[in-house]
């Protein structure tokens, strides 16, 4: 679920922190650049390992601020492709089942991934297996807040960083809610996952 | 790859740590690190890894050798904990053609064994071993 990855940064210390021991300083800056913001292609940074390097410090004209080359290790959640995890179901839409770790909520199982035969409940808004025995079909609805075994098929990340004006009429609103502007949040990493294999899906379903 | 068990480690310290030097964890520029800390923290204390301490680790490593696992299905079975066959065809890429049903038996038993488990959960499905040792002390 987890890596350590290696990173470079140069990292800016400000005056007033001189007094510092230089290493908190450091692990200070770094953890609030990273820490709860997904990286394009890495993924989602969570608190830093070690650092490896300190080069050394430069102070630049102008600026009175001391300025390191770090070369360092940051605790990052990035699951492998087809591993199992655990998670409780947010909600359910005509997208597919939607799960959250807690600390990350991106990650969507599509209706094909469901054990099939699935439909959508509309009147309660929850995906049901309909599971057929020889008695007869069980009616199994994937509720909000079970917990869900599943396995990651897809990755998916997306550049969120600012485009600049952009040239068609765009209504920008001066309030903050954007949503109804007609801009859409974009999740920066989503995961795709499937549980249309025994074992998975909630964990009730399996613990007899 | 990290598992489970030293990021929890990690996050623990870290907590201990900050709580320790106590004045500017509050500030606008610490609060991603918090947030992500607490959530971090609160998904990992619910998995089995909260009960694991380097020796356990140590040692189902060490009894995991026989059975020619790759690291990540290794990975999977520490940060997991399974207790049914099920569980482990999952993790176990091609578990039919590599593992028999006894060894698939002889994994469970080594995984309950050697990786501490829910003591809710034990308390109310007393296994063979907890009946033994009874016994024994008896």
């Amino acid at each position: 679920m987890f890596v350590a990855v290696e990173m470079v940064d140069t990292v800016r210390i400000p005056p007033w922190n001189f007094q510092r021991q230089f290493n908190e300083a450091i692990a200070e800056e770094l953890n609030k650049k990273l820490a709860n913001k997904v990286v394009y292609q890495v993924g989602l940074c969570i608190c830093l390992y070690d650092i490896t390097k300190l080069e050394d410090s430069y102070i630049f004209p102008g600026d009175g601020a001391s300025h390191t080359k770090v070369h360092f290790r940051y605790v990052v959640f990035h699951p492998f492709l087809d591993e199992i995890l655990v998670g409780k179901i947010k909600y359910c839409s005509q997208e597919g089942v939607h799960v959250s770790l807690g600390f990350f909520d991106d990650i969507v199982i599509p209706p094909e991934s469901l054990q099939q035969p699935a439909k959508f409940d509309e009147a309660e808004q929850v995906w049901v297996w309909e599971y057929e025995t020889d008695e007869g079909a069980h009616d199994l609805y994937m509720d909000q807040g079970e917990d869900i075994r599943f396995r990651i098929t897809d990755e998916v990340f997306l550049d969120t960083s600012p485009t600049g004006p952009s040239a068609a009429a765009t209504n920008t609103p001066a309030a903050p809610g954007a949503e109804e502007g007609g801009q859409k949040k974009e999740a920066p990493y989503t995961l795709l996952g499937t549980i249309s294999e025994p074992g998975l899906g909630l964990l009730s379903w399996w613990n007899s | 790859m990290l598992s489970n068990y030293e990021v929890y480690q990690l996050l623990t310290d870290l907590k201990e740590q900050r709580k320790d030097s106590g004045k500017n964890k509050h500030s606008a520029g610490q609060q991603n690190l918090n947030t992500i800390m607490y959530e971090t923290l609160k998904y990992l204390s619910k998995t089995p890894c909260s009960r694991q301490n380097p020796e356990t680790v140590k040692n189902f490593l060490t009894t995991m050798v026989p059975h020619k696992l790759t690291k990540a299905e290794k990975l999977q079975l520490l940060n997991h904990r399974p207790e049914t066959a099920v569980e482990i065809q999952l993790m176990v890429e091609e578990s039919e053609e590599r593992l028999s049903e006894e060894q698939i038996e002889e994994l469970i038993q080594k995984v309950t064994d050697v990786l501490p488990g829910d003591p809710e959960q034990e308390g109310a499905t007393p296994s063979n071993e907890t009946e033994m040792e009874e016994g024994i002390d008896q």
